[in-house]
């Protein structure tokens, strides 16, 4: 029952953000200087080339009119045509989804993995230079943004000590036998792990970058709850039964103070997935965010609409996601 | 009862705190000082270019010559003159765009949080809509819209960040208006206005200047970022963004021209970050 | 030979003052001690003490813990929670928060016998059912499969006081069991701690502010004032004829249950005082020597 009421009440205030995006991005861009229809016809064309191009793609209407076009459009799953590479939106955006996805999954699990290691071995070490050390690392990874970290590891992964690879998705001379375009989950799924193995090399500085700062947010919050936690009754009385250190803060501690972080993460992973569009450009790495990039710099209209539409969608959903993650993790709401 | 004395522990957390407070500071004083002075300081003009003196490398390393410090981009350009005069542009963006985006945000958030009401559902939906962009393509689309340029990027820095400002402020002035002084002070008979302003922003202040900081250095950052993508000022100008751009291109053949403008980057955002930390750990009774 | 025996405990606040004064205390093996004093005097950091769980911010100084003749304090601390968890049990003060919102009843109850004591989990679980019908719970097999939110406070003291008896403790140290309790619940409550104490046949310290508890449950006391045990003797003695100044005025500041409308004394600024003097003298004493 909770969780229905949680789920209608969030859907509403979901679908009135998403329109709010769509409103926002379809009038921002009609604002773009360049005509893009001018800028795909090669030089010399008469003005009759460019009405006729243009009364193809809808743009000679009023801008209601190609706003309601384009919604209903959107209702139905049509997100429009291209204008650089005439392709649908769709299509394309979907292509590159996978992408931008792996990235953001794996750089998410960077982060938990790093950032919940330096939250245990400080709550673990806590008072001595152990927590500390950790405490500083932590200060720095969040003072800087994901950008910076990006050209700090190119530098020391992809120049000093060059063992990943700084630019693309994957070797571009290497035979695809894949079908999705989640590489990284069908060459597993393929065994095939010369593949795999490959993909995480062009991966992992992105990610890492990526993770990084999200990694000192995890470390930090999850920490300071730990810390809370351990001096709650029930793991004194945990304590008197004959369990280690260790053993306390993982079996009773660590499910209870990781409920607090989990919200604040799922707002954080956000952060992160909008982290990718840089990042990406950085790495000339084929997801989403490059393509939006290069949408701008081509003024393809219906290609940005459709990124934007998309990103915000799943900003939207991971932070449903997460919200519904709370309630079932949390044995109080859920009988509640 | 004996008093309890403080435990070492803590004033030595206060120590490094505060140490953290004056060498970001000192370091963000420097630059102020380098970029105010910048035609004076830089040993070259950033502009110049001479293909004879190309990817020379800083003054340390083999084949480095006299006076190009830290070495020549591709076109010959002084590496360590354009550094001091991307200062400039980093630091009034800085300073511009953070002030202008805390002033609008701050207020935004203060009205919406003390209001309620129907401006308060009007602010925070619309806080919804911008939290579902992303934000750097949100700010390389109004770039496009707005066309490159020093008050372009200001403008898109404003348009997007506000909210960061605006939630927070809001919630600590809903927090604020629930409690008892000022519901005295509407007693005894300050208007709406006149709490909003005397009662409870005095009370936010710390945390709109942290935040405040915290918005300095994402400002540097965002610029950087735009010239990254070539859509900062225009392309001759000396940025940091636009060197780093420059130096990841070439990063195999001079990876000086990547290194120095990403360190003093590097350090800058930490400065300003490090320096809202520090004040918040100090001051600030809300975020800490 | 007692089965715990603290000599001369001395703690103190990491740099800070003395929080209790050379401690010396025996409880046989099956015996009720009851440690009283006001809030703040120290009768719970001696259970604290003895169970391992002093907070990081308080050291040990000086004494012994001995716990059938093995003195706790020099043994590595691993070896040293093993033996605890072995032996001793606690009871604590507040149901609500002792036990761990996001584990089911069953394996709180079981966890210390499964994973100290090495038994068979469907042998800990029969034991877990066993231990809930003694301390009188209605449906043993709905209560392991619940959360402790969905159980009220009696309940979850019932549970924590059967989980205290699970593995056969010889030393349960009870630390204010009643306090969070409602006055309706607390005396249940208490007959059902001594009841399985005397079925059980355990040594139990038993931590409370109430000296009308103490006449019910214990066979001796401790009093206790600033980290200091003023007075120690058995229950019989005490409410007859309490030897020191302190207990006799903290006895008089207790509403007799005999007769509830006899006037109460507060102790008087004399008695506090003359005891502060004492205190005094004995740390003075200890830089002294």
């Amino acid at each position: 029952m909770p969780i229905l009421r949680i789920l209608l009440v969030r859907l509403l205030t979901t679908a009135i953000t998403l329109a709010g995006v769509a409103v926002i991005v379809f009038f921002v861009i009609r604002v773009v200087p360049g005509n893009p229809i001018a800028m795909m016809l090669p030089p010399g064309a008469t003005e009759e080339d460019i009405a006729r191009l243009s009364a193809l793609y809808g743009l000679d209407k009023p801008l209601i009119a190609q706003f309601g076009i384009w919604v209903s459009g959107v209702l139905q799953g049509d997100f429009g045509t291209s204008i650089t590479t005439r392709q649908p939106v769709l299509d394309l955006v979907l292509g590159r989804l996978p992408a931008t996805l792996e990235l953001s999954i794996m750089a998410l699990v960077m982060a938990m993995i790093l950032g919940g290691a330096a939250a245990l071995t400080g709550t673990r070490y806590r008072g001595g230079r152990t927590e500390g050390a950790i405490d500083v690392a932590n200060g720095m990874a969040l003072s800087v943004p994901d950008f910076l970290w990006g050209l700090v590891l190119i530098l020391l992964f992809g120049v000093l000590v060059p063992v990943f690879h700084i630019s693309g998705r994957v070797t571009p001379s290497l035979d695809l036998p894949f079908t999705t375009n989640f590489y990284l989950f069908e060459s597993l799924l393929r065994l095939r792990f010369d593949l795999w193995a490959d993909i995480v090399a062009h991966m992992f500085m992105p990610a890492l970058a990526l993770a990084i700062p999200l990694a000192a947010i995890i470390g930090q919050l999850l920490k300071q709850s730990l810390k809370e936690t351990m001096n709650l009754d029930y793991v004194t009385l945990a304590r008197t039964k004959g369990y280690g250190e260790t053993r306390v803060i993982l079996r009773e501690a660590l499910r209870n103070a990781a409920l607090p972080t989990l919200t604040l993460v799922g707002v954080q992973f956000t952060f992160l997935i909008g982290g990718t569009v840089i990042i990406e450009r950085l790495f000339s790495y084929e997801g989403l965010g490059n393509m939006a990039i290069d949408a701008v710099i081509n003024r393809d209209l219906p290609l940005i609409q459709g990124i934007v539409i998309l990103f915000a969608v799943i900003f939207t959903a991971v932070n449903l996601i997460v919200d519904l993650l709370y309630t079932v993790l949390n044995p109080r709401l859920r009988h509640g | 009862m004996a008093e309890a004395k403080p435990l070492d522990g803590r004033s030595l957390v206060r120590r490094r705190a505060g140490l953290r407070l004056w060498l970001s500071a000192g370091w963000l004083a420097l630059l102020c000082a380098v970029a105010l002075l910048a035609p004076w300081i830089a040993p070259k003009d950033p502009l110049a270019q001479d293909l004879f003196l190309g990817r020379l490398p800083p003054f340390w390393v083999q084949g480095a010559e006299p006076g190009y410090w830290l070495g020549t981009d591709s076109l010959g350009r002084d590496v360590l003159s354009r550094i001091i005069h991307g200062a400039r542009v980093a630091l009034t963006v800085a300073l511009v765009a953070g002030t202008i985006t805390c002033l609008v945000g701050a207020s935004l958030g203060l009205i919406a949080g003390f209001l309620r009401g129907w401006v308060d559902l009007v602010i925070s939906r619309l806080i919804d809509i911008w939290m579902a962009f992303p934000p750097v393509l949100f700010s390389i689309l109004l770039i496009a819209v707005l066309g490159p340029g020093l008050l372009s990027i200001i403008i898109a820095i404003v348009v997007i960040d506000w909210t960061r400002f605006a939630r927070v402020v809001r919630a600590e002035a809903m927090a604020q208006g629930a409690m008892d002084y000022v519901a005295s002070a509407r007693v005894a008979g300050r208007g709406r206005l006149g709490t909003m302003v005397r009662e409870i922003l005095p009370n936010v202040l710390p945390t709109i200047v942290v935040l405040l900081t915290l918005e300095m250095g994402i400002a540097v950052i965002v610029e950087a970022i735009l010239s990254f993508v070539n859509l900062s000022i225009s392309t001759d100008d000396p940025t940091w963004g636009g060197m780093i751009s420059e130096g990841r291109t070439s990063v195999h053949q001079a990876w000086w021209v990547l290194v120095f403008p990403l360190i003093t980057l590097f350090l800058t955002v930490l400065a300003f970050s490090q320096l809202g930390e520090g004040l918040k750990d100090r001051y600030d009774p809300v975020l800490r | 030979m007692s089965f715990l025996s603290i000599r001369n405990l001395s703690v103190r606040l990491k740099k800070g003052p003395s929080l209790l004064r050379r401690v010396s205390l025996d409880v046989a093996a099956g015996e009720v001690r009851g440690l009283v004093g006001e809030s703040g005097a120290g009768k719970s950091m001696i259970g604290k003490a003895v169970l391992g769980i002093l907070p990081p911010s308080i050291e040990v100084t000086g004494g012994e813990i001995l716990l059938d003749g093995v003195d706790l304090l020099q043994l590595p601390p691993a070896q040293r929670r093993k033996r605890i968890g072995a032996t001793c049990a606690l009871i604590p003060q507040d149901p609500l928060t002792a036990l761990n919102p996001s584990h089911r009843i069953g394996p709180q109850i079981t966890d210390r016998l499964v994973d100290i004591l090495g038994w068979t989990r469907p042998d800990a679980e029969t034991r877990a059912r066993e231990l809930l019908a003694e301390v009188q719970i209605a449906d043993p097999d709905r209560v392991l499969r619940s959360y402790p939110h969905e159980l009220s406070g009696g309940m979850r003291q019932r549970i924590l006081i059967a989980s205290a008896f699970a593995a056969e403790p010889k030393l349960i140290v009870a630390d204010e069991p009643t306090t969070a309790l409602d006055v309706t619940v607390q005396k249940q409550i208490l007959k059902l701690i001594a009841g399985m104490q005397a079925r059980h046949n355990t040594a139990l310290l038993f931590v409370t502010h109430d000296l009308g508890v103490v006449s019910k449950v214990c066979q001796k006391l401790s009093v206790l004032y600033a980290g200091m045990v003023v007075e120690d003797a058995t229950v019989a003695d005490f409410f007859a004829a309490p030897r020191h100044a302190y207990s006799a005025a903290l006895l008089a500041a207790t509403p007799k249950y005999t007769d509830p409308s006899a006037g109460l004394q507060p102790v008087p600024d004399a008695v506090i005082a003359a005891v502060q003097a004492e205190v005094a003298a004995f740390d003075k004493g200890l830089a002294h020597g």
